[in-house]
């Protein structure tokens, strides 16, 4: 099986105090079945060997679908492939001496800590400000209690798929967590077991979102373009409509 | 009629199962009947620590909360909802019997007792299946959107190891909208106040107080600074250790530390070498991969086994007319066909593979095809159902299932053994509890489909809230405080560990060692298991461990974010564990679930148990030291309410 040499360019910090740059990696015996992660996996071995420090960067399931990898790959969150985490992107869409620039999500919501890794908390308290259904353990009705109907049910799916990787927020201008909200708001907006806190809980959201610093949406729609679960910029529109019902 | 295990065998007072009398449908209703209470104004003053935040860890945080309780939580990822849990795809079991099949409680629970070949606590079994329906309610009402049908209820399919349609599933990424669902409940509490969040953070030590488990000690994996964290219990929620295979299904980050780390403070380890090999993985494509992924058992509701029925045939498969295939699990088990268990449909695979009918360039996969169905249901149908699956399985091998089947191959992907529990989940320390992948309690020596997901939730939904008050209702509610002795010996443990790795810079990576391990582990303490082969699995483990603390390079320092520290550590505590895992294996001198050892088979080839000799639990307690012999004590296994027969499939 003939091999690949990889052209890399990686952007290194030490920590968020320290300024960081981009550094030059030649990767040889790179597979076309690798991962784009396995191939990081190759580089920290060959740099290892050397005694030198291995590149810093978040992952964990290498599926698609925990959302930790997190690396903008020649200005592309995630890279060039369509509905894909960097952890699913597979090096035969690359050829032999390529050049590669690889970057960690830059937005102020998402501090550095090393390298390609970043701190996104900000997800976490977005969703701690309402981001659910209020039921207790033990408390809830059975199943079959309330019918939703198959299509309402599709459409909350289509938007619960979302994995919180946070690349719309890297690949927005205004480095806005729109989609990420919105597709939150859309999927319990959609549901029966939603309606309750439907008004309460958008305005909590939207309002946190603002206070962790993340821009306004101004609909560029680069979310949408690399949103691995494809998730719709329609659920902006949602969480929009919603907000103004909510506060009118 | 009642089966008793010999008698005449090792136990320890430790092992006390403290299953409640009576007859099996009563004695969970009766326990919770009897179990003490912590009055509601006096559950804030006490401290829960949950470790891992899937969905048991999870589920317990935020029902605990919701008591009252004060939830510290900690997970190695940089948020709750990234636990390894997300990634479960086909589905969770209930017996809600909504598609009037016949299921009931009694079903779900005796397949799943045969189902891990009678290797597993009956009582804990049936509490097991008798919560299930209340946690497909439960997730409903958190807006998990599972699958439904038309008229607005849900649907259901079909997993191996059962001949009834009792599985909820949401698409092909079930796991991801449970756990968002439990996530969302602790959210919920982050926001009432009631949970706190330490992501990013690991436990490299417990500590344990007069006998009594009392704290942890963590790393933050962002800044290296070493954390102690007192409570009055503390839950092990940290998932399986099938990484200790370096090749698997889990996450890269999937480890055993922490229940080492327990194991190694006196919590006895159960069933070690009791590993789920699934038999629908995307096989091994060369030596740099990273990790195995899964391809749903519920593909095997629609696609069909097969490998060419002659050796080394390289034709195209869809060159192979039907009569030149060999659909194996169809002819060799024709009443469950393609859904037989795992472990029986991980050996069959291997088994027309060694015998030369395998597929693909390595001869180590069979295919999974899915022409029928989609000839059947057209391929929108099955689109709906699986299309996830299938476009990742096109991500990764550059195949489109549609038009060519899957090659598949069995994978390490989920371990039935774990820290040994009672019927409280709570381990041979107390205040600390196991729950989920964690503990050994509910799947024997084989897991059926579905089921993982139902015991992760049904621990810490169901089970922990009543039992962890029956233990804090009898501790004074003095949460100890960090600065005493026990907290400062532990500290200086993690410390010396960390510090020791850290001046390790030998010639060889963290990654040689791990796929060492791994290779040394799936060829020896794997699918198929032998005397001599486990002797030398123990010697050859001992001499790897040995070499890894003398040449391991481990790069960096402390005080930053460092990952493959992290790493070091981690496999330092597998290199220990794979050990155990042998021994575990060469003492049971008997082959059940997925436990093959090919001294004791039956004629067709099929796992042959002993059941006057083995019908045990095998709990481990650490010698003191990890290159000391551990100490095998038996929890013997009574059975009151199923027979014991040998597990048929045909």
């Amino acid at each position: 099986m003939s091999t690949m040499t990889i052209n890399l360019k990686v952007w290194r910090q030490k920590n968020a105090s320290t300024p960081g740059k981009l550094v030059d990696y030649r990767v040889e015996g790179v597979s076309e079945h690798m991962s784009f992660l396995e191939m990081f996996d190759h580089l920290n071995e060959q740099l290892m060997k050397k005694g030198e420090e291995p590149v810093e960067f978040d992952h964990d399931c290498r599926e698609g679908i925990c959302g930790s990898c997190n690396m903008v790959i020649d200005g592309q969150a995630h890279g060039p492939q369509k509905g894909t985490a960097a952890c699913q992107l597979h090096m035969r869409h690359y050829k032999n001496e390529d050049t590669i620039t690889v970057e960690p999500w830059r937005a102020t919501a998402f501090p550095m800590i090393r390298d390609l890794v970043v701190d996104r908390s900000a997800f976490d308290r977005i969703q701690a400000a309402g981001g659910y259904i209020s039921v207790n353990t033990g408390a809830a009705p059975d199943a079959h209690a309330v019918p939703v109907s198959k299509e309402d049910s599709d459409i909350a799916f289509d938007y619960a798929a979302c994995i919180g990787c946070g690349a719309c927020v890297a690949a927005c201008p205004n480095a806005s967590a729109s989609l990420f909200t919105g597709a939150k708001v859309a999927q319990f907006a959609r549901l029966p077991q939603g309606q309750v806190e439907r008004e309460r809980r958008v305005v909590r959201m939207v309002e946190q979102m603002e206070k962790e610093g993340f821009g306004d949406c101004s609909n560029y729609a680069e979310c949408e373009a690399v949103c691995p679960m494809e998730i719709s910029i329609q659920s902006i529109a949602e969480m929009r409509r919603e907000y103004m019902k909510a506060i009118t | 009629m009642s089966t008793k295990s010999n008698l005449n065998i090792e136990t320890s007072p430790l092992l006390e199962s403290k299953v409640p009398q009576g007859p099996l449908g009563d004695k969970w209703s009766s326990h919770k009947n009897n179990v003490k209470l912590v009055n509601p104004n006096n559950k804030r003053k006490y401290k829960v620590i949950v470790v891992g935040t899937g969905l048991a860890g999870a589920s317990a945080a935020a029902s605990l909360a919701e008591l009252g309780y004060n939830v510290d939580t900690f997970t190695i990822l940089d948020s709750p909802r990234r636990a390894h849990s997300i990634a479960a795809q086909g589905g969770i079991n209930a017996a809600k019997n909504y598609k009037n099949d016949g299921d009931s409680v009694y079903r779900l629970f005796y397949d799943t007792i045969k189902g891990g070949d009678y290797r597993a606590r009956e009582a804990n079994v049936y509490r097991l299946a008798e919560v299930s329906n209340a946690i497909i309610d439960q997730c409903v009402a958190q807006g998990v959107p599972f699958a439904r049908e038309y008229g607005g209820l849900l649907d259901n399919r079909s997993f191996g190891g059962a001949q009834l349609s009792r599985t909820f599933y949401a698409r092909g990424q079930t796991g991801q909208q449970l756990l968002l669902g439990a996530y969302s409940a602790m959210m919920k509490n982050v926001d009432h106040g009631n949970i706190t969040m330490h992501n990013r953070q690991e436990m490299l030590e417990l500590v344990v107080i007069d006998g009594k488990a009392k704290g942890i000690i963590t790393r933050n994996l962002a800044n290296g600074a070493i954390e102690r964290h007192s409570a009055d219990a503390v839950l092990l929620c940290t998932g399986g250790y099938g990484n200790v295979f370096y090749l698997s299904t889990n996450a890269k980050n999937c480890n055993v530390t922490a229940a080492w780390r327990c194991y190694k403070k006196g919590a006895m380890f159960a069933n070690p070498s009791f590993t789920q090999i699934h038999p629908t993985c995307i096989p091994v494509s060369g030596d740099y991969q990273s990790k195995l992924t899964l391809m749903s058992e519920s593909l095997r509701n629609d696609g069909r086994v097969w490998v060419p029925k002659k050796k080394g045939d390289n034709r195209k498969p869809s060159e192979i007319p039907d009569e030149e295939r060999y659909y194996f699990l169809e002819e060799r088990y024709p009443s469950f066909g393609n859904l037989v268990p795992r472990d029986v449909a991980s050996r069959n695979a291997k088994d027309v593979c060694d015998k030369g009918h395998g597929v693909g360039a390595s001869g180590l996969a069979v295919y999974l095809d899915f022409r029928d169905s989609i000839k059947r249901y057209g391929r929108d149908k099955i689109s709906e159902r699986y299309g996830n699956l299938f476009d990742m399985y096109e991500k990764i091998t550059d195949e489109n299932p549609y038009e060519t089947p899957m090659r598949i191959f069995p994978a390490v992907h989920y371990t039935m053994g774990g820290l040994w529990v009672d019927y409280n989940l709570q381990t041979t320390v107390p205040g600390l509890y196991a729950l989920g992948e964690a503990n050994f309690s509910d799947h024997g020596a084989n897991r059926l489909g579905a089921s993982a997901l139902m015991q992760g939730l049904a621990d810490g939904y169901f089970v922990i809230p009543y039992t962890v008050g029956d233990y804090l209702a009898n501790e004074k509610s003095a949460a100890v405080d960090t600065s005493h002795v026990e907290f400062e010996k532990a500290e200086q443990e993690a410390v010396k560990r960390i510090d020791k790795l850290l001046k390790s810079k030998g010639n060889k990576t963290v990654l040689d060692y791990h796929r060492e391990l791994g290779k040394i582990m799936w060829d020896k303490v794997g699918m198929s298991r032998s005397e001599a082969g486990l002797n030398e699995a123990i010697r050859d483990i001992k001499a790897l461990r040995e070499d890894f603390w003398n040449n391991v390079f481990v790069p960096g320092e402390q005080s930053t974010c460092n990952k493959y520290l992290e790493y070091a550590n981690r496999v330092s505590d597998f290199l220990e564990l794979g050990e155990l895992m042998a021994r575990d294996a060469l003492d049971r001198n008997e082959s059940c679930g997925g436990h093959f050892r090919e001294e004791y088979q039956t004629p067709e080839g099929e796992a042959q148990r002993d059941d006057v000799n083995y019908c045990h639990v095998s709990a481990w307690d650490f010698p003191g030291d990890p290159d000391s012999e551990p100490v095998r004590y038996k929890e013997p296994l009574e059975f009151e309410n199923v027979k014991l027969t040998q597990r048929s499939y045909k």
